[in-house]
């Protein structure tokens, strides 16, 4: 085996083999979807029985307020009183009293009284049919028909199409929030093999291993074979946890999502006919879907994205951006001899890093800026700034002389780092500074 | 004796100081080479340029007549001053990676493992961590690394700091042994009497220059300073008589009956000259001549170097 593979085998051995690597491996993914599949779990509705006892002193409600599946509401003349004594006997979960001069509101017009705590869910079930039916009971009252009011609104969503340069029209998923995350992800993912790069350089440094080493290889073959074997493990790392992040996602969608899915379907043909009629025809029914039409428009946006050009340009980028700031990395782990003083030199390194995730975030609000198209240019910013674009649609071109700019700026980087790298290495005892390091540039 | 190493006229500066300065060395095969200096005058940076750690500025060195380039790599063995394993490393691994790095084959690596840690006793050591040897097991097993691979040329800096005498004495033995087997050895230290001990040839270095160099006899043959240690019994008086103006005293002192003097005899007078005056004086018990140690020698070279005041500041290099 070449020297430079077996410091690459040895890099990427000592790092696999431990401990921490393979318990995050495992344990992000389960993380991540343990934590997106509570959301999901919390938008839904608590399936939690509730029977109620309603005194309505108002009469506005008798047979207006109506349960469903879960709650069962049984109306009583009783006194407030009275029925407050008699609750605790009853095989009532929950007692809702409403004052005769509810139409008035303010606070205290109706009461909910429980024994155990009733869900938010429930609450807002209560409270929003309650809210429509005196809102109704107003509208009547001063002669308008409900229905006129209902039929004159109309959900308008908003579908993207993008002309492109032949003059046909392409559907953009848009999805900003989504490119945001992935930005995100290339900052966190950057970062933390970054660091890993420059924990190496140091750990030889400071056990002293490294002279040992220099006398077998050229500084500049250790330098890049570790930087080697830290991208590789980057992309096992990277890989596996895609994989389970993929199985444990389908089986949670299966799991919660898929009356969302079968809905969705029902609203898209739905939304056809609305395309193909022009007219609210089928109304009714899509009031059906109004408050789902939030989960409905993400899980639309979800599909539109190409994942798989998603996929392809994270590698890329990440492979991009990785060795130009793991190559700096090295640089300045090699010019620094005890973790006390790595801070002072990690900052300015992660200030271009932050300012891409910055960029990302406008990204979102404004994506046609010269702001983010030159953040998606410069090689400091690129990886991240790029990532939160993809979704919008990026012409090829963009794409292309991105990548170029920053792989050219790695073997740029390279360059220059191997030649701090070769002498802080070997220097010890003296604290150093940025002047210092660039004077190493010039050593021969 | 054909020389393994050649060093010729070699300069390095760094931005802020001169390392060396126009440096000629020659180092010859199967011998135990040397070189010797204060800290900071510019040994670590020579060994450094003879491992191609760095490069000259201008000179050139030879390895067995030829350039010195990268195929030269795996016949240099190198134990730096300041040396250190991989910690959480298994030790014949870390072996083993280091040997391969060197340009062994595997299977033949792990063949003389076996057979050095066999002869340092280590046998159990193959799977446990670096970080769970003492300092001296350490040691030992930095200076395997160093000679595994059989390297014709072996260098080793200070190797016998840090070491406990029985470890030391190890090293030692094995430092002859290999120059009996046809290494050569470059060993730099401050331990003089490790040098009279080991060393066939020495160069000494101060503040980036070379200010002396040959075989250890001989250089401590020019720095005889014609003194002599004489003991008697007898008469002070009438041996002092009898010395007349041959020799000078340069200390005296007497134990019991025993008279213990120091003599610088004078430049156009002989040692069997002064005997012959003074034996028919005395009863003599001793007459030896007084050979400057090589920690003399170094002592005085360095401190008249140093009143010379040579150009050249601290280094912040380890040296």
């Amino acid at each position: 085996m070449s020297k430079i593979g077996l410091i690459i085998t040895r890099e990427l051995k000592s790092k696999l083999y431990n401990k921490t690597f393979i318990v995050m491996t495992i344990l992000a993914p389960l993380l991540i979807t343990g934590f997106m599949a509570m959301m999901i779990k919390m938008t839904q509705s608590e399936k939690t029985n509730q029977t109620v006892l309603v005194i309505d002193d108002s009469k506005l409600f008798q047979d207006k307020l109506i349960g469903n599946d879960y709650v069962s509401l049984t109306f009583s003349n009783d006194k407030l009183e009275k029925a407050i004594t008699e609750f605790s006997n009853k095989n009532f979960t929950c007692l809702l009293w409403i004052s005769p001069n509810i139409i008035e509101g303010g606070a205290g017009a109706t009461k909910l009284f429980y024994k155990k705590s009733p869900g938010y869910a429930f609450q807002t079930f209560i409270k929003d049919q309650m809210e429509r039916i005196i809102y109704e009971n107003k509208l009547k009252a001063n002669n308008i028909d409900p229905s006129i009011i209902s039929n004159s609104k109309t959900n308008v969503k908003l579908i993207l199409e993008k002309v492109n340069d032949k003059g046909n029209t392409e559907e953009q998923s848009s999805f900003g929030l989504f490119g945001f995350l992935t930005g995100a992800l290339m900052f966190v993912f950057i970062l933390l093999y970054g660091m890993m790069v420059f924990r190496s350089v140091m750990e030889e440094k400071t056990n002293r291993i490294v002279e040992v080493i220099v006398s077998s290889v050229k500084p500049f073959e250790l330098m890049l074979g570790k930087i080697f074997g830290v991208a590789i493990l980057g992309i096992i790392q990277f890989i596996v946890m895609g994989i389970i992040t993929l199985v444990l996602t389908t089986i949670l969608s299966t799991l919660f999502l898929k009356d969302a899915k079968l809905q969705l379907e029902k609203f898209n043909t739905q939304q056809e006919l609305v395309k193909k009629n022009g007219t609210n025809v089928n109304f009714e029914q899509m009031q059906k879907f109004d408050d789902k039409l939030e989960l409905f428009d993400m899980l639309s946006k979800i599909e539109k994205i190409n994942f798989v050009e998603v996929f392809i340009c994270f590698i890329l980028y990440f492979i991009g951006g990785y060795l130009f700031y793991s190559s700096i990395m090295a640089a300045v782990g090699s010019a620094v001899d005890s973790e006390a003083d790595s801070q002072q030199f990690i900052t300015p390194i992660m200030m271009p890093l932050m300012a891409g995730y910055f960029i990302s975030t406008k990204t979102i609000l404004d994506p046609d800026s010269a702001t983010v198209f030159w953040g998606s240019m410069i090689p400091f910013t690129s990886p991240i700034v790029m990532m939160s674009r993809i979704t919008n649609g990026v012409p090829l071109w963009e794409l292309l002389l991105s990548l170029s700019i920053l792989f050219v700026s790695f073997i740029g980087t390279t360059y220059l780092a191997g030649k701090i790298y070769r002498t802080g290495i070997l220097m010890y005892g003296k604290k150093t500074s940025w002047k210092e390091i660039g004077k190493w540039l010039f050593y021969k | 004796m054909s020389a393994i190493l050649q060093i010729n006229n070699v300069s390095k500066k760094y931005s802020n100081h001169v390392a060396l300065n126009d440096v000629s060395i020659s180092v010859n095969e199967k011998a135990v080479f040397g070189l010797l200096g204060p800290n900071g005058a510019g040994k670590t940076s020579l060994i450094r340029i003879i491992n191609q750690i760095t490069g000259p500025d201008s000179g050139e060195i030879l390895f067995k007549g030829e350039k010195l380039n990268q195929k030269h790599i795996s016949q240099i063995g190198y134990l730096p001053e300041e040396r250190g394993l991989y910690k959480k490393m298994p030790v014949g691994e870390q072996v083993l990676y280091l040997a391969q790095l060197k340009g062994m084959k595997k299977t033949e690596a792990k063949k003389r493992i076996n057979i050095w840690f066999e002869k340092f006793e280590m046998q159990g050591w193959y799977k446990k961590k670096i970080e769970e040897l003492s300092k001296g097991m350490q040691q030992k097993v930095q200076f395997i690394v160093t000679v595994l691979h059989q390297p014709e040329l072996i260098i080793l800096d200070e190797p016998f700091s840090g070491f406990d005498p029985i470890n030391a004495q190890l090293i030692k033995n094995e430092i002859l042994e290999l120059r009996k087997n046809g290494a050569t050895v470059i060993f730099s230290t401050h331990n003089m009497g490790s040098v009279e001990e080991l060393c066939d040839n020495i160069a000494l270095i101060n503040k980036a220059q070379k200010i002396l160099d040959g075989s250890v006899k001989e250089i401590r043959k020019t720095f005889r300073t014609n003194t002599y240690k004489i003991s008697f019994k007898g008469n002070v008086m009438g041996f002092t008589n009898a010395l007349w103006t041959g020799g000078e005293i340069l200390e005296k002192h007497t134990d019991d009956d025993v008279h213990f003097f120091t003599l610088k005899i004078a430049k156009n007078v002989t040692s069997s000259q002064i005997l012959q005056a003074v034996l028919p004086t005395c009863e003599l018990l001793s007459f030896n001549e007084i050979i400057p140690s090589m920690n003399d020698i170094f002592i005085q070279q360095v401190s008249q170097g140093n009143n010379e005041n040579v150009v050249g500041t601290k280094s912040n290099f380890t040296e």
